[in-house]
């Protein structure tokens, strides 16, 4: 079980209160994991990486284990701790303020 | 017997719904809703007055459209994706450089006139999409972003958009849309193919200063009575066409500045017209620090400053392309949203005023439900 925790407007846009917890099938990768998020709530789509290119989106950014994972590949392993649960997949809005 | 009136406010942070009966005296106001994102635009059907399409967006999690069926008072996400037709191909950058088309946001939707699940949608980089299921998927009406003019597109300072999208209530097949900065285009077809209807449009910005396209367009508005007659806020200009868009003249008359952004038409009195003048292109606020609605009985030329009620001093805010709106009951009600966060009504067709709120956020939008 993959836990993920989203920003509050993602949060309050997918009707989330506290970690999504998610199966993901296959390698637990960046691209796998926002896979399997958007087939659980489709008003995710788009908001979390272009939904043409697959991209993230620049000012998205993923953390776990107290490390930026954002610029690694999308189809990297995520850590360890990540893939067994121990640790989430932290969803971030970069800090820029507006 | 109209009930009341219903304006939709979108802010820099959200969106807010003011509701009143039809003596426009007692407003509530409710929201924030989507609190934290820009709400570029709201706007209602007017054949479903409880279907609502809100334009969503922020920098860090990109577009989303919203839409009600209870008239804003539960939401629901709806499609949005906003795909360019084929290959997108290139329009013209700040630099003079090609530059690819790239979706940034929505503007501005325009529910159809008949039919409350069509609706359009006016985006950046400018193009025009419209949905047929009540905004689960967008299609691209991409005629228009291939008029042999579309590659000379550039953007005005706020992006190259489709702000405006006017459709002809006598002919469902005409519709025109205003993009900064390219101008008019009109369609006879339904958005097949599209023509330039800037003829007549001036501005010294562009090199060749009657350009078939390349005009700073702010915003156009037609009274559904009379569609062949439109008005238009130029970036500098008040104009008038009395031909469908295939000639402009100017009708700025005796305004202290003709530099501004909305514009609207009086719902019973075609002739009558709104606009708030703005000092000028780099000063985005009113002239003398005073806030006027000028309005012509004449359909131009001849204008008179509204002010009961509204700040006569020390007043430096805008007022956005979109951010005006008029009600359809019988003594008509005009409104306006600022920069600094204030909504202004006036239940007498600008004679008097008064704020609705005060403080919001900065007003992107307004737009006003007469309803049944």
């Amino acid at each position: 079980m993959i836990r993920v925790v989203l920003p509050a407007h993602l949060r309050t846009l997918a009707r989330i209160d506290g970690e999504v917890k998610l199966d993901v099938e296959g390698e637990v990768t960046q691209r796998s994991v926002v896979d399997a998020l958007e087939a659980r709530y489709p008003m995710l789509l788009g908001t979390i990486r272009d939904p043409a290119s697959k991209q993230r989106r620049p000012l998205v950014r993923f953390f776990a284990c107290e490390d930026d994972l954002s610029h690694e590949q999308p189809d990297a392993p995520l850590p360890d701790a990540v893939a067994q649960g121990s640790e989430p997949l932290l969803v971030v809005g970069a800090m820029a303020g507006g | 017997m109209m009930s009341g009136v219903r304006v939709l406010v979108g802010t820099r942070k959200g969106a807010f719904v003011l509701t009143s009966d039809a003596k426009r005296e007692q407003w509530e106001v409710a929201g924030p809703h989507f609190g934290g994102w820009e709400i570029y635009h709201v706007a209602g059907s007017p054949v479903d007055p409880n279907r609502l399409y809100a334009s969503q967006s922020t920098g860090w999690f990109g577009q989303l459209i919203q839409r009600s069926d209870d008239g804003g008072k539960s939401w629901e996400p709806v499609g949005n994706q906003f795909e360019y037709d084929g290959v997108p191909g290139t329009h013209q950058w700040y630099d003079g450089t090609p530059h690819p088309w790239e979706f940034a946001r929505v503007w501005h939707l325009e529910p159809s006139l008949t039919d409350p699940d069509t609706v359009y949608a006016g985006v950046e980089d400018a193009a025009l999409f419209r949905s047929v299921d009540a905004g689960q998927s967008w299609q691209e009406l991409p005629g228009l972003r291939g008029h042999d003019s579309g590659s000379s597109w550039a953007p005005g300072a706020g992006g190259m958009c489709l702000h405006s999208i006017v459709l002809d209530p006598h002919d469902p097949g005409r519709m025109y849309v205003a993009i900064s900065a390219a101008g008019v285009f009109r369609t006879d077809d339904a958005g097949k193919t599209w023509r330039a209807a800037n003829r007549g449009l001036q501005s010294e910005g562009i090199p060749e200063q009657e350009a078939e396209a390349g005009h700073c367009v702010h915003h156009i508005a037609m009274h559904p009575s009379r569609p062949d007659v439109l008005f238009m806020q130029k970036h500098w200009d008040v104009m008038r066409s009395d031909d469908a868009g295939q000639s402009w003249h100017e009708v700025s008359g005796n305004l202290p500045s003709d530099f501004g952004f909305p514009i609207e038409v009086h719902p019973h009195e075609p002739d009558t017209i709104y606009v708030v003048p703005i000092k000028s292109d780099s000063e985005h606020y009113p002239p003398d620090g005073k806030l006027r609605v000028y309005r012509s009985r004449t359909g131009g030329n001849e204008w008179e400053a509204l002010t009961e009620g509204l700040p006569q001093q020390d007043c430096y805010v805008n007022v956005l392309r979109d951010a005006m709106a008029v009600d359809s009951l019988e003594d008509c009600g005009v409104y306006f949203g600022t920069t600094g966060g204030a909504v202004y009504g006036s239940p007498d067709a600008g004679d008097t005023w008064a704020p609705i709120v005060r403080d919001l956020p900065a007003v992107l939008s307004v737009q006003v439900q007469t309803l049944p």
